[in-house]
């Protein structure tokens, strides 16, 4: 990304949610993630491709909340094990503080990791069974020598749940001992264990209930603005998105298809993908909701493995034109700090 | 917004139940796993006797007594004598051993040897997996005891290779179930954290995929318990074991083949020990799967 496109995109920032700095933390360019389809035994070979990821661009500034929203399948969890390195990409380029970090190896790539955390969707098998509460929170700090002093190590990690909002006293328990909310909580204390600059959130309160999710929500507020965190959110539920992020980044079958401020995006979605998502979103006001226009768009979400010629939306697309099915559209400025992957609008 | 003290008296911390007592856990089990609980006795006795066999035992089982040779039981010896005129029962308690060292021996080292080589094969996945797995395979298409023949014959007879012999088959078949389940943990979240953590290879297959394997390990491991004892009376059997005059229970079936039609309790006896630690093992090995496979833990 430009220095210009930087610019706008900080001077577009209406209202500010925490401290977001003009410095990009990470940038990703042209992220392609393709799975090999193999058959034979003896000797596989490759049949096809799925094409989880398949060129997707964005940056994010240090302090900001990048929403990373689409349906099951379009990538955006594959697009978070990528800056992970939990998945090598294909191709494209994902630079941390300068760094690619698809090229790393393995020594560098821990220094990377210290930096970088992840807090799952699963609350249940994101901790493992067989380890207690102050063992999985305070292993990186005895692996990388962080605290190496075992008296000094449990005060932090009593510190950790403190601020997580759990008894010190949880240490000495297992995962089955508590519920879905509190194991989450683990999940974030590990994941602040490491003093992190970046956390993924992949769908991180997709899986709870309703008042968990808002408790947990701000819980990632709070720490965001005390710890100076930079989060990748990556969910499916558009009113939490809203309600954390400074800016959103919609994905369709690997592709980005609109990437805008939060406020911009949700009340003038410019995409015809971005439009029919908003769409779905029910309003909890049954009169609102039946007199709204409700825009539906027909068909299935094509397979990753043969996605379609040109715009991959085209088929289902209702602005949809000629030339759709053969030029892939650029992903392209239209509004300063709102870009659209889209030739017609 | 709600801020961090209201978090924290929604996640209230309540006490854990206490931890029951002994006694009343050995209670339920006994009630719940009755044919397990009496598996685990036999192999008690068994071990017991091993350990206390200079205590326990009436006579000495190298003496030879050439006054009462193949004699029947009687009081002076209760199961009767062997054709050297040696004290069966005797023979039967210092021969549980030489089972329970081949038997230990074996099913430990060839668990764990499986279990090491499963979950690496899982994690490391790839070229690593596809060549392990393959030479597995060998491995696996051999009946275990023509197996166990070629390395005896190899080696030579003798328990050391008598033990060799048995632990080769026992490696594969372990490796095999445990990959299995090792392929299943790695695509659990907490070992993605782990990876995401920084954490070494080594670390996460030691610390986060062992020790969540465990369950089929543990039934490996008693599932060869029984099994190597088996494996070790054929060998000595078939001659190729434990050499004479060390007691070993196979070893004393074959060279009764030869008098046992005057003489049954020469033959009847070792094949009793052989057979009865085999269920007691089986039986406990039952029950350990039972109590630790979560679908059948609701019986």
């Amino acid at each position: 990304m430009s220095e210009a496109q930087t610019q706008a995109g900080a001077d577009y920032g209406s209202q500010f949610r925490g401290q977001v700095s003009d410095e990009i933390l990470i940038t990703v360019k042209d992220l392609k993630m393709h799975f090999p389809i193999t058959e034979g035994i003896i000797v596989p070979r490759k049949v096809a491709d799925v094409k989880a990821v398949d060129g997707v661009d964005f940056y994010i500034r240090k302090g900001e909340t990048l929403g990373l929203v689409g349906e099951s399948g379009c990538g955006k969890t594959t697009t978070g094990r990528c800056i992970l390195r939990l998945e090598t990409p294909t191709a494209g380029e994902i630079l941390y503080d300068g760094k690619d970090i698809c090229q790393l190896n393995n020594k560098d790539l821990i220094d990377v990791r210290k930096k970088i955390q992840v807090i799952f969707q699963d609350p249940y098998s994101s901790l493992n069974p067989r380890m207690k509460i102050g063992e999985i929170i305070g292993e990186p700090l005895k692996v990388h020598g962080i605290i190496p002093d075992e008296a000094k190590r449990r005060e932090r990690i009593g510190y950790l749940l403190g601020r997580c909002g759990l008894h010190p006293d949880f240490a000495d328990r297992y995962p089955h001992e508590m519920s879905g909310g509190q194991r989450q909580r683990v999940g974030i204390a590990r994941a602040l264990a490491m003093e992190p600059e970046f956390i993924i959130c992949d769908e991180a309160v997709s899986a709870l209930d309703v008042s968990i999710q808002a408790q947990v929500i701000n819980l990632l507020e709070e720490l965001r603005d005390e710890f100076k965190l930079t989060y990748l959110f990556i969910s499916h539920d558009l009113s939490v998105v809203r309600h954390i992020c400074h800016r959103v980044a919609v994905m369709y079958l690997g592709h980005m298809v609109e990437l805008a401020d939060c406020d911009e995006l949700f009340d003038h979605p410019l995409h015809p993908y971005s439009q029919a998502l908003l769409a779905a979103v029910p309003i909890p006001d049954p009169d609102l909701e039946k007199t709204r226009a409700h825009t539906i768009i027909k068909g299935e979400i094509p397979s990753p493995i043969n996605p379609p010629s040109g715009c991959v939306f085209h088929p289902r697309c209702p602005l949809a034109v000629d030339s759709c099915s053969q030029n892939i559209p650029d992903f392209r400025e239209v509004r300063p700090g709102h870009w659209v992957a889209c030739t017609e609008v | 917004m709600v801020t961090v003290s209201e978090i924290q008296t929604e996640a209230q911390f309540e006490e854990v139940a206490p931890k029951k007592p002994w006694s009343q856990v050995a209670l339920e089990l006994c009630r719940k796993q009755p044919l397990g609980v009496f598996g685990l006795a036999i192999v008690f006795v068994m071990i017991i006797a091993a350990i206390l066999a200079e205590l326990v035992s009436p006579n000495d089982p190298l003496q030879e007594h050439f006054d009462a040779m193949l004699a029947a039981p009687s009081a002076e010896y209760l199961l009767g004598t062997d054709e050297f005129g040696r004290d069966i029962l005797t023979r039967l308690i210092y021969g549980s051993r030489t089972a329970l060292l081949v038997g230990f021996v074996c099913a430990i080292v060839g668990a764990t040897g499986g279990l090491v080589l499963g979950v690496a094969s899982a994690y490391f996945g790839g070229l690593f997996d596809l060549i392990l797995q393959r030479i597995l395979d060998v491995f696996m298409a051999f009946p275990l005891i023509i197996l166990a023949l070629a390395v005896v014959a190899t080696l030579g007879p003798g328990i050391e290779n008598v033990m060799i012999a048995i632990i080769l088959p026992f490696v594969p078949q372990c490796a095999r179930v445990v990959r299995s389940n090792a392929l299943a943990i790695r695509e659990i979240p907490y070992v993605d954290a782990a990876r995401a953590l920084g954490f070494s290879d080594a670390r996460i297959i030691l610390r986060h995929m062992v020790p969540n394997v465990m369950a089929p390990y543990l039934i490996m491991l008693t599932t060869f318990l029984g099994q190597a004892i088996l494996l070790e009376a054929s060998l000595s059997f078939l001659g190729l074991g434990v050499q004479d005059p060390t007691p070993a229970w196979g070893l004393m079936l074959s060279n009764a083949s030869e008098f046992f039609e005057g003489a049954p309790w020469v033959a009847v006896y070792p094949g009793v020990a052989i057979s009865l630690s085999v269920f007691g093992f089986n039986l406990f090995g039952d029950s350990v799967r039972d109590v630790l496979d979560p679908k059948m833990r609701s019986r």
